[in-house]
């Protein structure tokens, strides 16, 4: 890796005022800013952001007094105390103790462990903004007056002012769900064995019966990981494949009414999926118009079991999703086609090539050269296509006994194993695992790419 | 190639080759219409039921345009649709405030952890969405957001929170705007606010427009969360919800006509937003600053 060796080039200056400094360099009332935030702002008479940075540390140890502390301290356990029926003198009667419960000590437990991260963040600020003010002071510049600050958080810290509020609700609603997520594959929270109240850690328990291809769950995720790459892989070449060829269909020179014919397929894109594949799934259902107008031309005697044998389903869901993806092709390759330089089918056509031979010689390899990210794109796009799955087959036919059916792909399989089944443990294993294939797939050609090698390329 | 012959010959070819590519061409374009088409005449389908035997009904109804907007007790539309809609704009303005703010502020502003945040988003964007479904609903509901007329609230915290991993399209777009532009705005004594609302934000408008379109119309296609928030709060239903339950068991009997026309009812705005969108998108891409 020659990019290791490079020296690396710093985009900042090392900041003069970091913790570290902060804490060795800082005199006693900068060092008890650590201890009581704010204090090195107080004492140097800017009050508003001293008494915002104390505020914090008494709201943030209110809560850990309060609640934080056992909310971490429950975690190893997971709470141990089933709900019971105790027999209660006074009343006499049995009343319900309701005992702990796992999922929530694991949530509450996990956002504790958030909002510590979030005060680490800002306690660091506290000490080196009242380093920043000792430093200030020592120099004899003057102080940031609160006004100033304000205005700054406009102009030269506008990016704080941006980001604070998206990355905020990212942490919540993103980041503390998957934090919350991922613990779960280490433990045993299952509908099986009654575990969905209380739970413990299990370790690598559930991995290595995901894994294990003799388990009734192992050789589930193995059939649904080949299917689920045989499908991506289908779904993204064929589509494109096609897609090219009818692109080019339309841009020949002699080919009439060009935009009506894109007008026709883009029509697919513009209604909303769930729409045009519910109906599409009516069309084919067992009594639907299809079977019946086969059953009555005297085509076939009986419905074909177009999403109810696995075979069929499998290769009706490839050739339906032609019908979802070709329209997509078109529209990004149309462009791309009129680029390809011309003086190379001039060449071949002096040196007497036929049409198919232009098109596996010229225009296939520099289509696979230009749509190259682009293909990878929509591979991991398919390893994640839930809709058309879901509102097709449902994942179906299902075997009796296995919880994922033979069209199920892993994240369809996931949603059945967590909001169907309740099994989420097993479904947090294979969310990790999806996970795994799309970072494996993506690291390979992201950091491949023009536009996040060289993001200034344009300027 | 001045031979009569071979212009000749060229010249049949050609001509059959024409033949081919516009059958082929006729072919597909039924094949891709058929399920439309097969929609918009059960929208008027007279005959009751979901066991439809022909593919023209035998009679034609407004009856089941009517049905959506009267028969309001099982499934209500119009309040769907009012549902649908009040979430839609919330979210479109939230999420293409997070959107600008982050792509402003990783495209035109260096900082400390530029690089880190913008691979944290790249990872984040690699975990299956349905992962952590489970997880916000169960944060939703230990926040007491899943309950009564908080469903909407919920809806909205849904389809917006996450903006803040999408900027790649709108930070792209701000990449090829020059630098030059913002230098000349600062020496002229602007803050990088102004820079912000007074020169880029002008320059990105037709990429804006396609934002908030892009936006807008998530609450109207997605149905697997808003489903799962509602479960059986039929009075919060999402169009998107309330069209896959006339579908179920229960329900398709009696409103399987309905369905379509429920369908055509709302693909007819959402086609027309769509296009828009299209419109812009390529004005964006074909018309960015040329430094």
């Amino acid at each position: 890796m020659a990019k290791a060796k490079a020296p690396k080039r710093l985009e900042f200056a090392p900041n003069p005022y970091s913790l570290k400094n902060s804490l060795t360099k800082g005199n006693l009332v900068t060092k008890l800013s650590a201890v009581v935030m704010g204090l090195g702002n107080l004492a140097n008479k800017q009050i508003l952001k001293g008494l915002m940075f104390l505020t914090i540390e008494v709201i943030y140890l209110y809560y850990m007094l309060t609640s934080g502390i056992e909310a971490i301290g429950l975690l190893p356990s997971l709470g141990d105390t089933p709900t019971q029926e105790v027999w209660n003198d006074n009343l006499g009667a049995y009343e319900y103790v309701i005992g702990d419960n796992s999922q929530l000590i694991l949530l509450y437990g996990v956002v504790a462990i958030v909002i510590t991260v979030a005060f680490v963040v800002l306690w660091r600020a506290a000490v080196s903004s009242a380093y920043r003010a000792q430093c200030y002071k020592a120099e004899g510049k003057p102080l940031p007056t609160f006004v100033q600050d304000v205005k700054a958080q406009f102009d030269e810290r506008l990016y704080g002012t941006l980001m604070v509020p998206p990355f905020v609700a990212l942490c919540i609603f993103t980041i503390t769900p998957l934090l919350y997520m991922i613990p779960m594959a280490f433990t045993n929270y299952s509908k099986l064995g009654d575990k969905l109240v209380l739970f413990d850690w299990v370790g690598l328990e559930t991995f290595i019966t995901v894994v294990n291809p003799s388990g009734v769950i192992g050789r589930q995720f193995w059939s649904v990981l080949g299917w689920t790459l045989t499908w991506a892989f289908f779904a993204t070449f064929l589509c494109f494949f096609l897609g090219t060829i009818v692109a080019m269909m339309i841009n020949r020179k002699t080919t009439r009414i060009k935009s009506f014919w894109r007008t026709i397929f883009s029509l697919t894109i513009a209604i909303p999926q769930f729409v045009s594949l519910l109906v599409i799934r009516t069309m084919f259902e067992p009594n639907g118009i299809i079977n019946t107008m086969l059953i009555n031309a005297g085509i076939v005697d009986s419905a074909v079991p177009f999403f109810t044998n696995t075979t069929w389903a499998r290769c009706m869901i490839i050739i339906i999703n032609l019908w979802v993806g070709i329209p997509y092709t078109i529209m990004q390759v149309t462009g791309i086609l009129q680029n390809i330089p011309a003086d190379q089918y001039e060449a071949a056509s002096i040196d007497g090539a036929n049409t198919v031979q232009v098109f596996f010689n010229i225009t296939l390899p520099y289509m696979l050269f230009v749509m190259a990210p682009n293909m990878i794109t929509s591979f991991t796009g398919n390893i994640n296509n839930f809709n058309i799955i879901y509102l097709l087959s449902a994942g179906g036919p299902t075997e009796v006994g296995n919880s994922a059916g033979n069209t199920d792909l892993l994240v369809t399989w996931l949603y059945k194993l967590s909001v169907d089944q309740q099994r989420y443990n097993v479904a947090a294993v294979i969310g990790i695992f999806t996970f795994v294939v799309l970072a494996i797939v993506s690291l390979i050609t992201y950091r491949n790419t023009g536009s996040y090698k060289n993001e200034e390329g344009f300027r | 190639m001045n031979k009569d012959k071979k212009t000749g010959s060229l010249k049949a070819q050609r001509l059959v080759s024409d033949i081919v590519v516009h059958t082929i061409l006729a072919i597909m374009a039924v094949v891709w219409v058929i399920p439309l088409v097969w929609l918009v005449l059960i929208s008027f389908r007279g005959e009751a039921g979901n066991n439809v035997t022909t593919f023209i009904p035998k009679s034609f109804t407004l009856a089941n345009y009517v049905k959506l907007f009267t028969e309001t007790t099982t499934i209500n539309f119009p309040r769907m649709f009012v549902n649908t809609f009040f979430i839609a704009i919330c979210s479109c303005l939230i999420s293409t405030f997070f959107v600008l703010a982050v792509s402003f502020a990783l495209s035109r502003l260096r900082w400390r952890m530029r690089k880190t945040y913008m691979n944290m988003a790249m990872v984040i964007t690699l975990f299956p969405g349905f992962m952590s479904m489970m997880a916000v609903y169960f944060l939703l509901k230990a926040m007491g957001l899943t309950e009564g007329n908080m469903i909407p609230l919920a809806l909205i915290i849904n389809f917006s929170a996450g903006a803040g991993v999408g900027f790649h399209v709108m930070k792209g777009y701000m990449d090829t705007i020059p630098f030059a532009l913002d230098e000349a705005g600062m020496l002229d004594g602007a803050t990088r606010w102004q820079v912000f609302t007074k020169i880029i934000l002008p320059l990105c408008k037709p990429m804006i427009v396609y934002q908030v379109i892009t936006s807008f119309l998530g609450p109207w296609v997605d149905f697997i969360f808003a489903k799962m928030i509602c479960r059986t709060s039929t009075q919060y239903y999402t169009v998107s919800v309330g069209l896959y339950t006339m579908l179920e068991k229960e329900y398709v009997f009696q409103w399987f006509n309905s369905f379509a026309a429920g369908a055509v009812l709302i693909s007819i705005p959402i086609s027309i937003l769509f296009i828009a969108m299209q419109n812009c998108y390529q004005e964006a891409m074909g018309g960015a600053v040329k430094g």
